[in-house]
């Protein structure tokens, strides 16, 4: 195989794979990263400073260190340091492990805009629901809630578009994303080696990827344009 | 026996005393205006009756029932201070409006929620509804039900805010400086609503730098100065004839304008 026309389809296979791999990646770390921030975010605005001050530590621990680093302590503490090799050693693994650093990671991220955008809500928003009889409860989610997403949208949307990138980073634990896959032909795969363009190749993946993104997004921030 | 007795009302943030010890009674169907320069504690003393701020010392008793007494130790717990509130309404200098809901929704949210939540199967939506459209009617806004707070004028949007304040039906019904964030020409619209409520028998407390009006609305005045109050009475009297040097003053600032 070594005309590109013949290489083409393989690669192109060899890649979808990688790909969904890493759009699961994705899809997970969106998952678990909204809700945890959004408690997250409540800690570092706790009243008690105990919380606060535990929160917010945790928070500068995990921003002020590189994901690719956190992404190796998680996957190799507890086997090489604990021996308790709690991933085990497959794909699988790899994957779960993966995903708890990201969601993590990204948890940290989302609070530190989600508490800007509760903290951006007027007081007097509040304030009216509690002079309406409202519990703090139904005041958060019927009323602070909508105003806080409306503000918070432009800043998560980079965020998660730096994600749809970022997730190549759980290359280094060997999982086998899209850049891994793409790497793989230059060592030897499928038949193919010594062939680079693939791992050039993959960043057309993450262009369209991020395209359908951004126009979902900017579809959502219209949607709701119907208040100020 | 008066619906609202407030008795040496104390509150202090930090190392600023806002109130010194405010005494005051209020009939039923009463108007009291409040008026005094700006930092006088007009609004702390509001906020206080609402709930918003924890006074120091004093009580607060609404047709004979303490709601509050400082000298008592206790911890209230939300849902108490939330039944306590519920005697008050308080309408706002800026609206606050909710801007993610209609102005009908916003009149009806609150109705809805408490119904909500004390699993009420037996609530009338349509009687709720019903009430709401009455009250846009007297607030002259029934084609508006269906617009959102940024589509009306600041004046709507007052107007919005005391329906919606109406709707909890409160015992007493407080105003902070309603017409204070509108322009000249839409203070008349909010300030005939509150005429129209007080023809009703509408007890109210309104706080206000609209110095005619404090005086033509209202049965009982109250001019507040530096935490205390300097002089209370009847508005013509305290008006045309106040006895305080304080009170000369600050409404000689007022007629100059």
């Amino acid at each position: 195989m070594n005309t590109f026309l013949e290489q083409l389809p393989v690669v192109i296979g060899a890649l979808n794979v990688g790909f969904i791999q890493t759009l699961k990646l994705f899809s997970l770390t969106l998952l678990g990263a909204f809700p945890l921030g959004l408690i997250i975010a409540f800690g570092s605005l706790s009243k008690i400073r105990a919380i606060s001050v535990t929160t917010q530590f945790i928070i500068w621990i995990i921003r002020g260190t590189p994901l690719m680093i956190q992404l190796l302590i998680v996957y190799y503490f507890p086997g090489l340091v604990l021996h308790n090799p709690i991933w085990g050693g497959g794909e699988q693994g790899r994957f779960l492990a993966a995903t708890l650093a990201f969601v993590i990671n990204y948890a940290c991220y989302f609070s530190e805009i989600y508490r800007g955008g509760i903290q951006s809500v007027p007081v007097g928003q509040t304030e009216a629901g509690l002079v309406l009889g409202m519990t703090r409860r139904q005041i958060f989610f019927h009323v602070t809630l909508l105003q806080m997403i409306k503000r918070i949208v432009p800043p998560i949307s980079n965020e998660i578009i730096t994600l749809v990138k970022d997730t190549a980073l759980a290359r280094i634990i060997a999982l086998q994303e899209i850049i891994w896959a793409g790497q793989a032909f230059m060592k030897g795969s499928h038949g193919i080696s010594g062939a680079i363009w693939p791992l050039f190749f993959t960043a057309f993946y993450y262009l369209v990827f991020n395209g359908i993104v951004t126009v979902l997004l900017a579809k959502f921030e219209r949607k709701l344009d119907y208040f100020r | 026996m008066p619906i609202l007795e407030v008795r040496n009302l104390r509150k202090t943030f930090g190392k600023t005393e806002v109130l010194k010890g405010i005494d005051f009674t209020l009939e039923k169907g009463g108007v009291l205006s409040v008026i005094g320069s700006s930092g006088s504690g007009k609004t702390t003393m509001l906020r206080c009756l609402n709930f918003l701020e924890r006074p120091d010392a004093g009580s607060i008793i609404v047709n004979g029932e303490t709601l509050l007494d400082c000298s008592v130790p206790s911890t209230l717990n939300e849902a108490e201070i939330r039944k306590k509130r519920l005697h008050f309404g308080l309408v706002f200098q800026s609206f606050n409006l909710f801007p993610q809901y209609a102005a009908l929704e916003n009149v009806m949210l609150s109705p809805k929620l408490l119904a909500a939540e004390r699993h009420d199967h037996d609530f009338d939506k349509g009687a709720l509804r019903a009430e709401a459209e009455e009250l846009f009617a007297s607030i002259g806004l029934s084609e508006r039900m269906g617009n959102y707070p940024h589509q009306l004028s600041g004046g709507q949007q007052q107007r919005v805010a005391i329906a919606r304040a109406l709707i909890m039906h409160p015992d007493i019904l407080c105003f902070d400086e309603p017409t204070s964030a509108l322009d000249p020409e839409l203070t008349g619209e909010v300030l005939k609503v509150i005429r129209g409520l007080s023809e009703k028998n509408t007890t109210m407390i309104i706080v206000t730098h609209e110095m005619e009006f404090a005086r033509d609305v209202a049965n009982h005045v109250i001019f507040m100065d530096n935490g205390v109050i300097c002089e209370q009475g009847d508005p013509l009297e305290v008006f045309n004839n106040p006895k305080e040097e304080r009170t000369k003053q600050f409404l000689s600032r007022y007629s100059q304008k």
